[in-house]
């Protein structure tokens, strides 16, 4: 499982680090830090944060896994 | 059949190449086919890895809390594409519409995406820069290996240049507890993007977390040791500074090498566009079919006095390249222009820092809200009898309101009194930003066009 944050965006409310704390942990008052590529275990967490966060600023993939190696060869 | 326009066509079967698989080529491809693109999409990389996102490498990384090989970007959606990964573009021949590869393929387009990006500036001195334990950090590869070396504890760290990247690796080194010494050439840290002002509220967090900060001082040269491993730096005021660990933080280089020749208007300064997206020829003719995107992009912007801003923010990579892609697959009226504000974060010594406009234009700084002391303000900039920016450090809810003062072309100093004003915000300060023939450093703005009123120029046609 992948995600990014926009950190543009994000207001530091830490709904996420409250609700995922294995993924989500805040750094100081207000800086954001994340682990991008969780175990799938914590899908659960993660997806309730992403619809927790206010400012909508958690992206997660809609897409599993990665390319497969005939993609990344050029062979599609 | 009647009604099927050139880009219908082109929408249904025409083949698109994206140059540059990272943040901006990714998202473009998304939108591209979120917009209804069917025909052909080719993501040329020179990396041997899928896009990843960068950030996280001087921040989470290495702080070892997440490994460079997981930073790989979610994707929006399937964006069902050929990867050629691993593999540099060479050169561009926009006559026969062919993007050229190291490996002697080439490849044709109907309409291309250039999002080469930067890279880091390597040490000038290539002797010197193949020492073992000098580092540079832009790439997955940069990362991991400096994390590394992190983890198996160095003696001492030295950071050459203390903008944004430059600062948070010192931040990342202390927090592991690692002896640090950053070099600077300007001032202070962070003075290239946010000026004087703040860069002494900068120095005072790099000292007060133990980093052994040095300003008004260039590393000279490197040393190395008889098995090739750096050992000591010497400085320009006499002085060495023994480190076993080096991290080159000098700012970064656009990738346009590989278009040198083409005749498209690419050079160190990036690629220059219109508001567009659309790249300029090199004499300054748009054209239809070549789109840049992302940190190499260099675009008029009207908000700024139509100056060209080279952006290395990511936020402004993925706005770009969004409509970069919308207007690949537009016609005339329908496309739209980029007229992002510019905005961008950094994390350091557990402050969080960001910023919207272009403070670098600003001459003044009000310090509207809270103090630097405490390091929790928000500091507005000023240009010309209206706020052109802003930065806050810890203080980020603040910033929408700033972006609509800078939308709204708000007068310098703002007339109003706000909730958290003190004393020091009484008066505006000069922003102390270094002359800007002086290069400097950091993911911030390049101001590359000239202001009708600075009269730099005098163009004097050729008769004939
Ligand atoms: C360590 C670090 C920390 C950062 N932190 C922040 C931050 O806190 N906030 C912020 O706003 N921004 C930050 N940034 C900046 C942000 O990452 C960039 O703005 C963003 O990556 C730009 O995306 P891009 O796709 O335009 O370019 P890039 O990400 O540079 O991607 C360009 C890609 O094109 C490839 N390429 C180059 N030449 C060729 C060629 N000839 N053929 C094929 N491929 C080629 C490159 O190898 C690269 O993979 C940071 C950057 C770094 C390196
Ligand atoms: S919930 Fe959203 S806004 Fe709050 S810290 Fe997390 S990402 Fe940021």
């Amino acid at each position: 499982m992948r995600l990014v944050v926009d950190l543009n965006r994000c207001q530091g409310y830490a709904q996420c680090a409250f609700l995922a704390p294995d993924v989500f942990a805040m750094h100081g008052d207000e800086s954001l830090l994340y682990n991008p590529q969780p175990d799938e275990e914590h899908r659960e967490n993660v997806v309730r944060a992403v619809h927790a966060c206010p400012v909508r600023a958690i992206l997660l993939d809609a897409m599993n896994g990665s390319l497969s190696s005939a993609e990344a060869r050029g062979e599609r | 059949m009647s009604g099927d326009s050139a880009l219908e066509r082109l929408k249904r079967e025409g083949r698109i190449v994206v140059v540059g698989a990272s943040l901006a080529g990714l998202r473009a491809a998304e939108t591209m086919r979120e917009k209804g693109f069917a025909g052909s999409l080719t993501m040329i990389g020179d990396e041997p890895y899928e896009p990843y996102d960068r950030p996280p490498l001087s921040k989470q990384v290495l702080l070892g809390k997440a490994t460079a090989d997981r930073t790989a970007l979610p994707r929006r959606r399937d964006i069902d594409a050929k990867w050629r990964l691993g593999v540099p573009a060479t050169g561009l021949d926009m006559t026969a519409r062919r993007v050229k590869l190291a490996d002697g393929d080439e490849v044709e387009y109907d309409r291309l995406l250039i999002a080469t990006g930067v890279r880091a500036r390597p040490w000038p001195n290539e002797e010197e820069a193949a020492l073992e334990g000098v580092f540079t950090l832009r790439t997955r590869d940069d990362g991991a290996a400096l994390e590394r070396r992190l983890a198996a504890g160095p003696r001492r760290v030295l950071v050459i240049g203390a903008g944004f990247t430059g600062s948070e690796i010192a931040s990342a080194c202390r927090e592991r507890d690692l002896p640090v010494t950053v070099a600077e050439r300007g001032a202070g840290p962070l003075v290239g993007a946010l000026g004087g002002v703040i860069g002494e509220v900068a120095a005072g967090m790099h000292r007060d977390n133990g980093v052994d900060l040095r300003t008004g001082v260039m590393v000279t040269g490197l040393e190395g040791d008889s098995s090739g491993q750096v050992r000591a730096a010497h400085l320009s005021d006499g002085s060495l500074v023994e480190a076993d660990v080096v991290i080159v933080s000098l700012g970064a280089q656009r990738n346009t090498d590989w278009l040198a020749g083409s005749g498209l208007g690419a050079g160190p300064r990036g690629i220059a566009c219109d508001a567009g997206c659309r790249a300029f020829n090199i004499w300054g003719i748009v054209t239809d079919d070549v789109f840049v995107a992302g940190d190499v992009a260099r675009s008029p912007h009207a908000l700024f006095g139509y100056q060209f801003l080279s952006l290395e923010h990511w936020g402004n990579a993925v706005a770009q390249a969004e409509t970069a892609a919308h207007n690949m697959l537009s016609e005339g009226v329908d496309r739209r222009p980029h007229v992002w504000i510019p905005a961008f974060w950094s994390s350091q010594f557990g402050v969080n820092i960001k910023s919207v406009g272009v403070p670098s234009m600003g001459n003044e700084i009000l310090i509207t809200q809270g103090s630097r002391d405490e390091r929790r303000f928000v500091g507005v900039y000023g240009y010309q009898g209206r706020v052109i920016g802003a930065v806050t450090f810890d203080q980020c809810r603040w910033l929408d309101f700033y972006e609509q003062q800078i939308e709204h072309t708000a007068p310098f100093p703002l007339p109003f009194t706000t909730v958290d004003r003190r004393s020091e915000g009484n008066k505006p300060l000069d922003a102390d930003f270094p002359d800007p023939s002086v290069p400097t450093h950091g993911p911030t703005i390049t101001l590359s066009g000239y202001s009708p009123a600075d009269r730099q120029m005098t163009f004097t046609p050729a008769h004939n």
